[in-house]
């Protein structure tokens, strides 16, 4: 069975239903959205692999099914699906890690009173990831890419009445928002410049030559190709997500959601999302290495910024004591390698070392969860120890995933994808530097991973809660053993010997022979040297003499107290970060706010005050000139009328004596007159 | 189509119907007023459905006013302006929803509310720049009142403070107008007469000119730094008012800009197109900062207003049919969002718990005692940074990819902007509704429980959210009406920048 | 002596008479009355003038009486109507206490 391309969205819109359900679900249904989301999840599992399967049947070619979003004017924003190997793998790969770990949290998430809504928002985050895979435009994955972001803070954030918690989850979404003002405006300036967002589009697509070749022609003034512009830009996004230096500071604080959303984030959704973005990408990442005057290369900058990541993670590790800490350290360094394997020109060994990495990371996570759920939430690797006898499944596939990570040679999945990565970088004729600080990580692997099991599951208990520790239910065991199985079957879809995987996702021919396995042997040799090396000298620092009480100082601690504690403070970089960038925002913000409130605001109130005061001096001038001089006026008169008035006595008397007397006086007058 | 003259005259006669309504009983008042706005929205949606998207304006009313001066009673639609009805319709039915808990003196209220909604229909809908004006005049005065009498918080000295920054760009404007009418060649106030006769003049002349009416405009749209009006404003006026307030009056200032100063003096706006995008630009980080740090609730939402606003203005001065149809989506969906946010903050919170302060509220578990208020915030905030699905994101989309096209610099400090929404936006939403639940502290005792959310508000709030949720997966549904309108004749010189 | 000067001076005697009672009596129906006798000493002016006097259109000084005698009835009217109303108001008649429109 096959998937045709346009039924793709299938895969993306199943746990977006679930989501929907999930949100709208009393918090009594919990069954239901539990159990619509893992449904939902099954189902697209099952698409996927038939996804897969029509994938794999015509592995160079990119079936797509484009259709228009909304009109721009002369032109549409265009959305669309893409099948292609590198989809489908990704796909299968998340779903199935996804199920698992959905499977896994129904016992581990049971006494959460917001049951149903934690499987809303799992389902909404495995939704926006596997939008983001199937994404045939940069704008769709860029959608998706945002509600990953909007999925994991709301995921981060669950416990959100822990201070904490609702710190990390803004942080994770300012920072990753950081890198995806990159992607946004990336994608911009390749709308612009070309005219389309879409990957392929029949010879139109920004991934297809025309555009590259017109990409590659523009330069700018400071000597840049125009893609190699546009490639940096983009690369600051996946840098968000996938946890580079310099925005690491989140992934770490990541750990505060609960112990299955850690497993998501860190084995399949986010952080798998930068290294397919660049992945996706590559024909543009990669169009400016042909341009030998060019002052930078993409890619080269990401083989840099790779190779530090890997090698910061890895030495930070060393000196975490939080059991979930170390590992998202150690996600930190992987992710690393695999942007380390992108740079230097190997996207297939990034892709197979990002799978792998999906299985025992997700295995080590869960496995952790399930120290910690039987261990009633003690992370703290100096207050448990002991738990080998007393959890024998948990410690067997922990120790898998353990050894996976570690690059145990042969027989585990993470020593092959591993050596591709190193057999690339060692094939990289820019600069051995990424190759040496690959080297140093694998060393630094296996030491703090050999710590974190010995500390973990061997010696004595060193708290009650260690004591207490059984094993967890066959819900919570049983994604485990799958997941440790696949950590280990994995690795063979891809050894030098047999690159299937490689050679299906960049559509080549496959060609197997024993031979390729030792072409390379010398550095073969030195890395399972290396890992020899950091696995012995774990064990000889911590397994050798176990730790007795949690107050007992780390044996690192004692040897080198100050590097020690660099490392325990992760190298002081979030202090930085609050110093400089925090600190900087608040003080513009005070200033604006300042600014707002005493300047413009005092100018508005100035005049405003003016306005009244010359109202007032006007209002003065009026009484005493105008109206004081009609009033007076106006008062005399009355005054006047009231003295009248006293002669109206009301005696008629009176007046008929005052007429007789005018009477006689006239009289008198007429007659006088009358003489003369 | 020919209907749409109607929701300004059935907003007026609502306005008398629910003051003497209001005299008997402030029930029949707030039926009248929810009757008329959802009529005047019922009209709005019905032209819409029979809307043949083009690029003239479609005329409606047309008969002379005022012979002497040419003055004409001229209202006509398009495209731009029917996205502008459909959205005030919308804006005031939710209003009315979320103001129906006012008690005092009822109808006066609504008969002020019913009156600003006419005036601002009428702006939308004229296409004489006379009445266009009057029109604007007119909404003034219902604003003043609805603040100074049915505020909170110095309600006198923001009613005054918006009425004065309001009169003054006026002022500005109608200065512009007359200069054009009164030395130039026009026949009377219509908008291509206008144009017309403004060509003909002195190229400074038409800077001069354009500067002022711009201005004068962009005050009300709350352009750095005339913008202090709006936080103190919004803070001041009831929830009703402070919805329109940042729904539709500030969209006011913003569609006269677009649709007076743009088209009548393209020349000015390619003048003065730097200033005016840098004014925008730093209205948006500006606004964005300032409220990082505000510890009153409403001042946040209120600062918000004024950074989505420089969106707009910031599309409006790129000048290109791409960034101005962003420009007109995001007056639509900041119309909507701010609505909303000024519902769920002046109506249902403060309403019930009487604090706007974030420090109080810190304390109080509110996602608990108001999970559908908690869920409609949440909502309302991400639509508010520029999630996708919702409307903000293909507004703000096509406002950068506008922008970009005349300068990479705005469009990046605009994506700036956005990094910042989002800071203050979760900062607000884990403060405000998921602080640090203190059961001591909580104001829901047994005897004063919170009020449960009432029927008006959750219908006000669905209503808003499935606006912006339907205008943020299908665009289309209002870029088919923008689109062709911005190739209309009067448009096309803004394009041109003026050139013939 | 002619019947002209007789006439005035019985005219003039009425009309004192009349002006005293009017000034010295408080009965308001007294001071009326010394009112009308007032009155009838101008209509006895008129006639003795009319008759006596130079040639004037005949019946002239009877049509002045007569009107003159009709609004002195009409006056007699009023003011009666006036005392009971004043009787009323203070039971009594003096037009001392009707003082009541006092400025």
């Amino acid at each position: 069975m096959t998937l045709p391309v346009q039924y793709l969205w299938l895969i993306p819109a199943l746990p977006l239903l679930a989501a929907g359900i999930g949100a709208l679900t009393p918090r009594n249904g919990r069954n239901l959205a539990a159990g619509s989301a893992i449904l939902a999840m099954a189902v697209a599992f099952v698409l996927s692999c038939f996804a897969l399967n029509g994938a794999l049947q015509a592995p160079a070619t990119h079936a797509v099914y484009n259709f228009a979003w909304f009109d721009l004017g002369h032109d549409a924003l265009r959305l669309g699906l893409l099948l292609d190997p590198l989809t489908a793998f990704m796909c299968v790969m998340v779903t199935f890690v996804g199920l698992l770990i959905f499977i896994f949290s129904l016992d581990y998430m049971k006494e959460d009173p917001n049951y149903s809504r934690f499987f809303c928002f799992m389902s909404l985050f495995a939704a926006a990831m596997l939008g983001l895979l199937v994404a045939n435009s940069l704008l769709l994955l860029f959608i998706c890419w945002e509600l990953v972001g909007l999925a994991s803070y709301l995921l981060i954030g669950f416990w959100f009445h822990k201070p904490s918690a609702a710190a990390a989850a803004k942080k994770a979404f300012i920072t990753t928002r950081i890198g995806d003002l990159g992607l946004l405006l990336g994608m911009l300036w390749l709308y612009d410049s070309s005219g389309s967002l879409l990957f392929y589009d029949g010879g139109h697509g920004v991934l297809e030559a025309a555009n590259l070749a017109s990409l590659t022609g523009q330069t700018l003034s400071c000597g840049l190709a125009v893609s190699t512009a546009i490639g940096l830009l983009i690369f600051c996004g996946a840098a968000g997500k996938s946890g580079q230096f310099p925005l690491h500071v989140w992934l770490p604080d990541a750990m505060e959601g609960p112990t299955p959303v850690s497993a998501l984030i860190h084995a399949a959704t986010m952080v798998a999302a930068g290294v397919f973005l660049v992945a996706r990408a590559y024909p543009l990442m990669s169009a400016d290495t042909l341009i030998a005057t060019a002052p930078v290369h993409a890619l080269t900058v990401v083989a840099f910024i790779g190779a530090l990541t890997a090698l910061l993670g890895a030495l930070i590790a060393c000196g975490q004591t939080d059991i979930k800490r170390v590992l998202a350290f150690s996600t930190v360094s992987q992710l690393g390698y695999m942007m380390l394997a992108l740079g230097v020109g190997s996207w297939t060994a990034a892709i197979f070392h990002l799978l792998t990495h999906a299985f025992f990371k997700a295995l080590l996570f869960l496995g952790a969860g399930s120290v910690i759920h039987a261990a009633h939430h003690e992370q703290d690797i100096r207050s448990l120890g002991g738990l080998r006898p007393r959890m024998k499944i948990t410690f067997a596939t922990f120790a898998i995933g353990m050894m996976a990570l570690s690059g145990v040679p042969f027989l585990f999945s993470g020593f092959w994808s591993k050596e591709a990565i190193l057999h690339a970088a060692h094939e990289w004729n820019v600069s051995p530097l990424p190759l040496y600080a690959g080297l140093t990580a694998v060393v630094l692997t296996a030491f703090y991973m050999t710590r974190l099991v010995a500390e973990t599951f061997f010696g004595q208990a060193r708290s009650p809660a260690a004591e207490h520790a059984h094993e967890n239910h066959a819900v919570m065991t049983g994604p485990l053993v799958l997941l440790a199985v696949g950590a280990v079957l994995l690795g063979f879809l891809g050894t030098p010997a047999c690159p299937w995987l490689q050679a299906r996702l960049s559509g080549t021919e496959l060609h197997s022979s024993m031979s390729q396995l030792f072409a390379s042997g010398g550095l073969l040799l030195l890395s399972i040297g290396l890992v020899g090396a950091g696995l012995v000298t774990g064990w000889w620092l911590y397994g050798r003499k176990l730790r007795q009480t949690a107050e007992h100082r780390d044996p690192l601690a004692v040897a080198s107290p100050a590097v020690m504690a660099a490392l325990a403070s992760r190298l002081g970089f979030d202090e930085l970060y609050a110093a400089t960038v925090g600190r900087l925002n608040s003080l513009t913000a005070a200033l604006a706010n300042g600014l707002d409130r005493w300047v413009i605001g005092g100018l508005v109130n100035f005049l405003g005050q003016f306005g009244v005061f010359s109202g007032t001096l006007s209002r003065e001038t009026a009484e005493s000139t105008l109206n004081h001089g009609f009033d007076q006026v106006s008062a005399s008169i009355r005054g006047s009328g009231q003295r009248y008035s006293r002669a109206q006595t009301g005696e008629a008397h009176g007046y008929l004596r005052v007429i007789a007397m005018a009477f006689i006086v006239l009289v008198l007058l007429l007659v006088l007159g009358g003489s003369r | 189509m020919n209907l749409l003259p109607y929701t300004i005259y059935f907003s007026f006669a609502g306005a008398v119907l629910s003051l003497v309504a209001g005299m008997r009983s402030a029930a029949t008042a707030r039926a009248v007023a929810l009757l008329t706005t959802v009529a005047c929205w019922g009209l709005t949606l019905y032209a819409a459905c029979g809307f043949t998207p083009s690029s003239e304006m479609l005329t409606l009313v047309d008969v002379l006013w005022i012979p002497q001066l040419g003055i004409r009673y001229h209202l006509a639609a398009d495209g731009i302006s029917l996205t502008l009805v459909v959205l005030t319709g919308l804006a005031a039915t939710a209003g009315v929803l979320f103001s129906w808990n006012i008690e005092e003196r009822t109808g006066e209220f609504f008969a002020f509310y019913l009156a600003l909604i006419g005036s601002v229909y009428g702006v939308f809908l004229s296409a004489d720049a006379f009445l266009f004006f009057t029109f604007y005049e007119i909404a003034i005065v219902p604003k003043y009142f609805l603040i100074a009498n049915w505020g909170s918080t110095s309600r006198e000295y923001g009613a005054m403070k918006l009425a004065l920054y309001s009169f003054a760009g006026s002022a500005l404007v109608l200065a512009g107008l007359l200069w054009i009418y009164a030395s130039g060649p026009a026949e009377g106030f219509g908008l291509g007469q206008l144009a017309q006769a403004a060509v003909t003049m002195g190229h400074r002349e038409q800077l001069a000119i354009f500067a002022l009416i711009f201005t004068g405009f962009a005050v009300l749209a709350g352009m750095f730094p005339f913008h202090t009006w709006a936080p103190t404003g919004h803070v001041a006026a009831p929830t009703g008012a402070s919805m329109l307030l940042a729904g539709v009056v500030m969209k006011l200032g913003a569609y006269g800009c677009l649709r007076v100063a743009m088209p009548l003096i393209p020349a000015g706006l390619d003048f003065w197109q730097p200033v005016i995008a840098w004014l925008a630009v730093a209205g948006i980080i500006y606004a964005g900062l300032v409220a990082l740090v505000q510890d009153n609730f409403k001042f946040v939402i209120g600062y918000s207003s004024v950074s989505h606003m420089g969106f707009v203005l910031l599309g409006l001065a790129a000048a290109n049919p791409l960034a101005v149809a962003g420009a007109v989506l995001q007056m639509f969906s900041h119309g909507v969002i701010a609505g909303l946010l000024f519902a769920v903050v002046g109506r249902m919170v403060y309403e019930r718990t009487h604090t706007r302060q974030l420090e109080v509220l810190r304390k109080m578990p509110l996602h608990r005692l108001m999970p559908f208020t908690a869920v409609v915030f949440v909502l309302a905030g991400l639509a508010s940074m520029g999630m996708p699905g919702f409307s903000g994101f293909p507004a703000e989309l096509t406002i950068l990819i506008g922008t970009w096209q005349v300068s990479k610099v705005w469009a990046l400090a605009a994506a700036v902007g956005v990094l910042i929404a989002a800071a203050f936006t979760l900062r607000v939403i884990q403060v405000s509704f998921f602080g640090q639940a203190n059961s001591a502290a909580l104001p829901s005792t047994p005897d004063h429980p919170l009020a449960p959310v009432t029927w008006p508000e959750r219908t006000g709030a669905i209503l808003l959210l499935a606006a912006t949720l339907l205008i943020g997966l299908k665009p289309d549904l209002l870029h088919n009406w923008i689109g062709p309108s911005l190739q209309s004749p009067l448009m096309q010189a803004i394009w041109s920048g003026g050139a013939p | 002596m002619t019947p002209l000067h007789l006439c005035l001076l019985i005219s003039t005697g009425l009309f004192c008479i009349g002006l005293a009672g009017a000034l010295a009596r408080s009965n308001t129906i007294l001071v009326l009355l010394g009112i009308e006798l007032m009155l009838n000493a101008a209509n006895l002016n008129f006639i003795a003038f009319w008759r006596f006097g130079p040639p004037s259109p005949p019946a002239n000084g009877m049509i002045f009486v007569l009107f003159s005698i009709a609004v002195a009835a009409a006056e007699a009217a009023v003011g009666l109507a006036l005392i009971i109303a004043v009787y009323r108001h203070q039971n009594n008649i003096r037009l001392q206490d009707a003082t009541r429109l006092k400025g």
